[in-house]
């Protein structure tokens, strides 16, 4: 008796708390799809959708119109591979990513080195060196197109020319022999990328065991370039690759500092000394609204730089930390 | 042996201690100089601006080079917005709008997923992790000419939504804020289960408050990211409603006639807001810098 009014008692407190969405294996089920479903909606319609889309559209005929269906095979794929400007803008973007690449990578590690190996003042350098991160491409664009490499007499850079006793006038921009924008354009996002992935060495040079270097000073290494080339640089091997990778493709997408030093947004300038595919692809899909050929080139760029980031992670052995 | 003697008593007068410190102090010297020459070099970029901006057409365009204005032209600032060819102050009004609904949402959407994928079982909970991380390997800015396509088939093109909403959906935070949640102590949440909260309460009361670190790091980046963002904005909105400040200060930049003071005070009433986001909230930037060191 008494167990029978119990089981029946303890099923209707269960009915009563636990309603039948609050049950363990419906709730996490309803739970996880409302938790993701922002997130895979927003990926969805804004990275799967476009993918799909542009695939389609790229092998359309697409001028003026969003709409695919008046369907051209791979012409749009062999019109722009076959076209001289876009062809040359890949060996533009392999030029830039050529130079800056290295040079932000030495940059950054020796400024690191630097401030990690004072104490005295450490955070205000590593401050001073990561505040222009803070800074836009157009801001920077600015500075550096109408204050340091102005081409007139009253720009930095000539003024200090004239300082040291010459009268040469340099139109860093528009100069084409020597190429003087290349100085202008890498000097530009050295400055604004440097600080941050100094940033990145720190925290790799941080995480260094230092009993390491206790134990090397204990067999006659002092701290030096021996004990930087057997400990310190091994040791930083995956914030280096981290580093190369994230600078690679952020110079592959280069599109600002170009477009605004070299050109402008309603003029192309002197964008036809360095036009990176960003900028091309911009000038093809969103000026002449030719959607068809801008897809098609925004896919082989795409597929360039994913291949290039796999190889490179090959090269570097990415994958064998595990 | 000899050397951590000579470490450690190196103040006595022996010749090799002496010899030791002689080079430690050069050494040291050395690096203090190259740190300030650096640091003068970097810094130089923001006295140019301040410089420019404070300064008469004619003291900039002088051919002897000033170094400081005679008379500080905070005029310029006032001039800035009140010139009609250009509307900084819808500039910045855009700008602002843009850089915190985009703070605010992605990290709140990231936070979510990422709660979602380390603490809530789900079967075919791989496929969605896979689908988030697959993003990853898509180069964002790239695929704008895609994506500008999509946003204008629904009718997003000078809309301030078609600014943002591409942007809020950020799967590499997303995985950040797994990898966090996958660490925090289940003891903690299973207790919170057990007093009866439901996923959302466990989310809301526990591990939010408690993330609150890894959200201003990665807000902070999200914040900085939109407000200086260029190409994205420059494609969807080019109308005189929609336009960022960046935006802005580049149609200035490429007008026909260039008022200098004007353009370089546009240029520091821009980037001032982040200046003084930068020197507040460093510790937060270097973690989310820090973080997205593991990306590549």
């Amino acid at each position: 008796m008494q167990t029978e009014a119990e089981s029946v008692d303890r099923s209707n407190i269960y009915v009563a708390r636990v309603p039948w969405w609050r049950q363990t294996k419906w709730e996490a089920s309803f739970a996880f799809l409302i938790f993701i479903a922002p997130m895979i909606i927003g990926l969805a319609i804004f990275t799967f959708l476009p993918i799909f889309w542009g695939t389609l559209i790229s092998f359309s005929e697409a001028r003026n119109t969003l709409d695919i269906g008046n369907w051209v095979g791979f012409d749009n794929y062999v019109d722009i591979l076959s076209n001289p400007e876009f062809r040359d803008s890949l060996y533009t973007i392999i030029v830039f990513a050529a130079f800056i690449v290295p040079l932000t990578f030495f940059l950054s590690l020796g400024i690191a080195l630097l401030v990690n190996s004072v104490g005295f003042g450490r955070s205000f350098f590593r401050s001073a060196f990561f505040i222009p991160t803070a800074i836009s491409y157009v801001v920077a664009s600015i500075i550096w197109k109408m204050g340091i490499f102005n081409g007139l007499p009253y720009g930095f850079a000539n003024m200090v020319i004239y300082w040291f006793g010459s009268d040469k006038i340099i139109a860093w921009i528009g100069e084409t022999d020597p190429p003087y924008y290349w100085l202008v354009l890498v000097t530009c996002r050295l400055w604004l990328q440097v600080g941050f992935y100094m940033i990145i060495f720190l925290a790799g040079l941080q995480e260094i065991d230092q009993s390491l270097y206790e134990a090397a000073y204990v067999d006659g290494a002092k701290p030096g370039w021996r004990t930087f080339w057997t400990i310190t640089f091994p040791m930083l091997r995956n914030t280096s690759i981290a580093v190369l990778l994230l600078n690679f493709i952020a110079a592959f997408q280069a599109f600002d500092e170009f477009i605004n030093i070299l050109g402008g947004v309603g003029s192309s300038g002197n964008l036809s000394l360095a036009r990176p595919p960003l900028v091309y692809l911009y000038q093809v899909a969103i000026g002449q609204q030719d959607y068809g050929r801008g897809s098609a080139g925004a896919l082989i760029l795409t597929a360039l730089i994913i291949a290039i980031t796999v190889v490179q992670g090959r090269i570097f052995g990415f994958g064998r930390r595990n | 042996m000899q050397t951590i003697q000579d470490e450690q008593w190196g103040t006595l007068e022996r010749p090799a201690a002496a010899r030791t410190n002689a080079l430690k102090w050069t050494t040291l010297a050395i690096r203090y100089i190259l740190l300030i020459a650096l640091t003068v070099v970097f810094m130089f970029p923001f006295y140019l601006i301040v410089r420019n901006a404070l300064m008469t057409q004619p003291e900039i365009t002088a051919f002897e080079w000033n170094w400081w204005p005679e008379e500080a032209q905070w005029g310029n600032f006032t001039n800035l917005f009140e010139n009609s060819e250009i509307d900084m102050a819808k500039g910045l009004r855009n700008s602002a709008i843009i850089a915190v609904v985009n703070l605010v949402f992605q990290t709140l959407f990231a936070s979510m997923a990422g709660y979602a994928l380390a603490r809530i079982p789900f079967r075919g909970k791989g496929i969605f992790f896979a689908a988030i991380l697959l993003t990853l390997m898509v180069p964002s800015a790239v695929t704008f000419v895609p994506t500008y396509v999509v946003v204008a088939k629904l009718d997003g093109v000078n809309t301030l939504w078609g600014i943002v909403v591409p942007g809020l959906f950020s799967a590499f935070a997303t995985f950040l804020f797994r990898q966090f949640y996958l660490d925090f102590p289940s003891e903690i949440e299973e207790a919170a289960r057990l007093d009866g909260n439901s996923y959302f309460g466990v989310y809301w009361r526990m591990l939010l408050p408690n993330s609150l670190g890894i959200m201003a790091a990665l807000g902070v980046l999200s914040f900085i990211g939109s407000w200086n963002a260029f190409l994205w904005p420059v494609i969807i909105g080019q109308s005189n409603d929609t336009q960022t400040v960046q935006v802005v200060l580049s149609s200035f930049l490429t007008a026909q006639t260039i008022n200098l003071p004007a353009l370089f005070a546009g240029a520091a009433v821009g980037a001032a807001p982040l200046v003084i986001v930068f020197l507040l909230l460093q510790r937060y930037i270097v973690q989310g810098v820090r973080m997205s060191g593991i990306k590549g």
